[in-house]
């Protein structure tokens, strides 16, 4: 008995070993995948080329600078529209709206986050991409500020719900200590209640825009796809990274110049994905830890 | 209903609160608060002490659809009425709560913030307060250097003493106190007991004490409440030494509660 209990003790904590272990191989496998097949582009196409500012990959110009400028510029714009709005709407649900109004919204915004984008984006073509048209008098509407305001609208419902339940924790007694001081409710909510839920809100920004900066299908169908570098960029069409896979991995001959370009390309959506994460992190450690200064 | 002789700080009369779960939290009270003086509101849990409390500066508003019935007049004037301007009204009555709470910020912050809200500017004010309000509540010597630390840094009772500072900087008219002492050591507690005395020159102290003996210390001024009810009232020293009701009585001499 005893005997088959330490069998089943071993197998089990092996189990559950291997499971940890292959997440980390699974990584590093992901990992080393993209650099042996990305890397050769380094050394296969001339800097210049790379540092340029045209995309033609057929007449073997493999200018990256247009589709990072359209990434950070769709998910700036993103950010920009998304967090202020989030936020706000996160406090006006957690502090203003009276309770049965509360019970409506929540649940409705935690809906909208489960909205593939593929629908997302198809409402975009159709609704969103005439007004912008129409609205600034452009030649046409996909335009990266449409991506922007869908991927706004993608990651919006993630920080509202996040940062909401942070601004819910807060404990009363601070807004009875702020009002019994005589604050309004505004100055109770912009001193002491965002300042103490502030590692949450901090993470629910995050949570919200890492949704946006790795979004490819959304932004896709409503940017244009026209890699151009201009300073107006955010009304004209823009290309992504992302979307550059997406769109051309699947017509790319394996093991040509093009196909490695591509993998760099991911290399790189994977260098800035890791940047921001580490950013994220340490930027919640701190905000932790001076949160639990603040508090205890 | 027995009066005191000045002019009374606070006028409560047949004061009812009802909570939105239809729980009656006070029935039909009605006492006048003096100024200048310690009033101790005490009795078991429940009792409705801390909901009258919470009625002189309206925090009990914060629950949604809290219904009031009768009158509370602050010098005069009906605080209950919808038209009273609850922020000024936070500013004549302010409050220091069970649990000490220090807004996240610094002590100084802490200190100055009521002020600044009330819209005072001159730096030269903000400091001259923050010194007054931290001497009055016996804490200048130990929090003079730590100024800018957090004011989560400091121990429990010289939260809880800030929170009192913070209070007296704002030079306010009332001051209510729900439980001031309950999580603080006994020394710190005849630290914020003393300063009371000081205190209650200047301001009119409602106190909602943490334990039979406090009250007897503190009181001035002391109502009984059980039930929701006003079961007695009249000066400490009388109260407490010869009640005319055997249920305080009973409640004083510890034999129930």
């Amino acid at each position: 008995m005893t005997k088959r209990r330490k069998l089943l003790e071993f197998v089990i904590q092996g189990l559950i070993r291997l499971c940890g272990y292959s997440a980390i191989v699974f990584v590093a496998l992901i990992f080393l995948f993209l650099l042996q097949e990305g890397l050769p582009a380094l050394s296969e196409v001339p800097l210049s080329s790379l540092l340029g500012a045209r995309w033609y990959p057929i007449q073997n110009l493999f200018g990256l600078l247009p589709l990072l400028l359209g990434s950070i510029v769709v998910t700036l714009g993103a950010a920009v529209i998304a967090i202020p709005f989030g936020v706000a709407t996160a406090v006006f649900i957690a502090e203003v709206a009276p309770r049965w109004m509360r019970e409506i919204l929540k649940p409705f915004v935690e809906i909208l986050a489960g909205l593939p984008s593929v629908v997302l984006g198809f409402l975009g073509i159709l609704v969103l991409v005439p007004l912008i048209r129409t609205g600034f008098n452009l030649p046409t509407g996909l335009t990266a500020l449409t991506g922007s305001i869908l991927l706004a609208a993608m990651s919006l419902p993630t920080i509202v719900s996040v940062a909401e339940d942070s601004l819910d924790a807060v404990p009363k007694s601070y807004r009875d200590g702020a009002l019994a001081l005589g604050a309004t409710k505004w100055q109770t909510i912009w001193r002491v209640t965002l300042p103490a839920a502030k590692s949450g809100v901090l993470t629910a920004i995050m949570l919200g825009l890492g949704r946006a900066i790795g979004e490819t299908m959304a932004v896709m169908m409503v940017t244009g796809n026209a890699a151009q570098m201009r300073w107006d960029a955010l009304f004209y069409p823009i290309r992504t990274m992302t979307a550059t896979i997406a769109a051309e991995m699947g017509e790319v001959a394996r093991g040509t110049t093009y196909y490695h370009v591509l993998f760099l390309i991911g290399m790189i959506l994977f260098l800035i994905s890791f940047l921001v994460n580490i950013l994220a992190s340490s930027m919640l450690f701190r905000a932790k830890k001076r949160a639990e200064r603040m508090l205890s | 209903m027995v009066s005191a002789p000045p002019a009374p700080k606070f006028v409560v009369e047949n004061l009812s609160v009802q909570y939105p779960d239809g729980t009656e939290s006070l029935r039909n009270v009605s006492l006048q608060i003096p100024p200048n003086a310690v009033t101790v509101l005490f009795g078991p849990a429940g009792g409705g002490k801390s909901t009258l409390l919470r009625t002189f500066n309206r925090l009990n508003d914060l629950v949604e659809g809290t219904r009031y019935l009768g009158k509370v007049l602050l010098d005069g004037e009906n605080i209950l009425s919808p038209k009273v301007d609850l922020v000024a009204l936070r500013r004549r009555v302010g409050m220091v709560f069970a649990q000490p709470v220090p807004l996240p910020m610094t002590v100084r912050e802490n200190m100055t913030y009521g002020l600044e809200l009330a819209g005072e500017s001159r730096r030269s004010k903000l400091v001259r307060s923050m010194e007054e309000g931290l001497r009055a509540a016996a804490l200048w010597d130990e929090v003079k250097d730590r100024l800018d630390e957090p004011a989560g840094a400091l121990s429990g009772g010289q939260q809880q003493r800030l929170c009192l500072a913070r209070v007296l900087a704002m030079q306010p008219e009332v001051i209510l106190m729900d439980e001031p002492t309950s999580g603080l050591d006994p020394i710190s507690t005849a630290k914020v007991e003393d300063s009371l005395q000081t205190i209650k020159k200047k301001y009119t102290v409602v106190i909602v004490p943490h334990s039979v003996q406090q009250a007897g210390r503190l009181a001035d001024w002391a109502g009984f409440f059980l039930q929701g009810e006003l079961v007695e009232w009249g000066e400490g020293k009388n109260l407490f030494i010869a009640p005319k009701v055997k249920r305080t009585e009973d409640y004083v001499t510890g034999r129930f509660g």
